[in-house]
């Protein structure tokens, strides 16, 4: 445990990071980024009040999904100070998700033909 | 062991072989992030397994929607509400999404307080967004207690398909017990800060390990996480 303590200090002083080597910015940066939350937060609320409808909707939903998940991790997390090891590490393994997300799309297709067709009207 | 010294000042060439090698290469003092501490690290690595949770989740809620016969219930209206005479639609979902967007923009003021050694500030922040995330849980509350008064089980619903109930419950269950976890933790947080155990180096009661204010920024982490995973079930399960 105490070498360990050790082993933290020293590295405390070779560390990058700016200032007194920790995530410490200027808070304006934290308020333009909130203000932002904000306002695409009630964009898209906005999508749903005025009722779009089909791609125009998934298209405004998932860009505005994009931006505030790209806005809370690029800053409040600050991965965008962060080196490229935490970054790629953190960021690169979801796209296994992606690819899960593909695999399972075909097959709820296929779920839903097979009960359309096998499971109306015995 | 006298091989472990040996390895150790020959680095790079008499590497113990087997299963000694297995545990000296595993153990020896590598590092893949330079300047983040093992307690950021340690947080990353479970916020990157809590990501595939939520993944799987709104990952089971894909499947169950788009293989169902009976068609989705309209979240748009399922969560609308009434007030006077109009009907405003995902009313309750979008306070709760400010809440937290809100208590996210506090976090960072902590964090940000907290590197300024600002005691009292950061105290105050963490508590102001524990309130927040208190009043997050509060609202969620009324949502649950709201749609189970319609008739919504995890088995089975009046607007739609059956599945519904069950995506419902489990993915904002999860989610809302994340957020309650950090509520309790934000509290602790706040009494350690305000009591100064950062700066006089005590003891923590749990980890016996002395803090600084690091922490804050971890929580913040945590946090936050919570808070992007709420963007997600916003957009896929409520306004999708």
């Amino acid at each position: 445990m105490i070498g360990f303590n050790k082993s933290h200090k020293g590295q405390d002083n070779a560390r990058e990071m700016p200032a007194d080597g920790h995530q410490a910015h200027p808070l304006k940066v934290y308020f333009i980024v909130w203000v932002w939350l904000f306002i695409l937060s009630a964009c898209s609320y906005m999508v749903d009040f005025m009722s779009f409808q089909g791609y125009l909707r998934w298209t405004l939903i998932l860009f505005f999904m994009i931006v505030k998940a790209g806005l809370i991790l690029a800053f409040f997390m600050h991965i965008k100070w962060e080196r490229l090891s935490l970054t790629y590490a953190v960021l690169l393994p979801p796209i296994a998700v992606f690819v899960f997300v593909a695999i399972m799309a075909v097959e709820s297709n296929y779920t839903v033909f097979t009960r359309f067709n096998f499971f109306d009207g015995g | 062991m006298t091989n472990t010294g040996q390895v150790k000042v020959a680095n790079s060439v008499n590497r113990a072989k087997g299963l000694p090698g297995l545990v000296e290469d595993w153990s020896s003092d590598q590092r893949a992030f330079k300047n983040v501490s093992w307690r950021k690290a340690m947080m990353w690595i479970f916020l990157l397994s809590d990501t595939f949770i939520f993944s799987i989740f709104l990952l089971s809620y894909m499947t169950s929607r788009m293989s169902t016969k009976v068609g989705w219930p309209n979240a748009s209206e399922v969560f609308s509400l009434h007030i006077g005479h109009t009907n405003f639609p995902l009313l309750l979902i979008a306070i709760m999404t400010f809440v937290l967007i809100s208590s996210s923009g506090t976090m960072v003021l902590a964090v940000n307080y907290g590197y300024r050694k600002d005691r009292k500030l950061t105290a105050i922040m963490l508590l102001v967004t524990a309130l927040l995330g208190a009043t997050f849980v509060g609202m969620q509350v009324f949502e649950w207690s709201k749609l189970i008064s319609e008739g919504v089980r995890p088995w089975s619903n009046p607007m739609g398909a059956p599945q519904f109930g069950g995506i419902f419950f489990m993915i904002t269950g999860f989610h809302g017990t994340h957020v309650s976890i950090g509520v309790i933790f934000l509290l602790v947080m706040a009494q350690k800060v305000w009591r100064g155990d950062y700066d006089t180096q005590k003891l923590g009661f749990f980890t016996s390990r002395k803090g600084d204010y690091e922490c804050v920024e971890i929580m913040g982490l945590y946090w936050h996480f919570v808070d992007l995973v709420w963007v997600f079930i916003f957009a896929f399960f409520y306004l999708w």
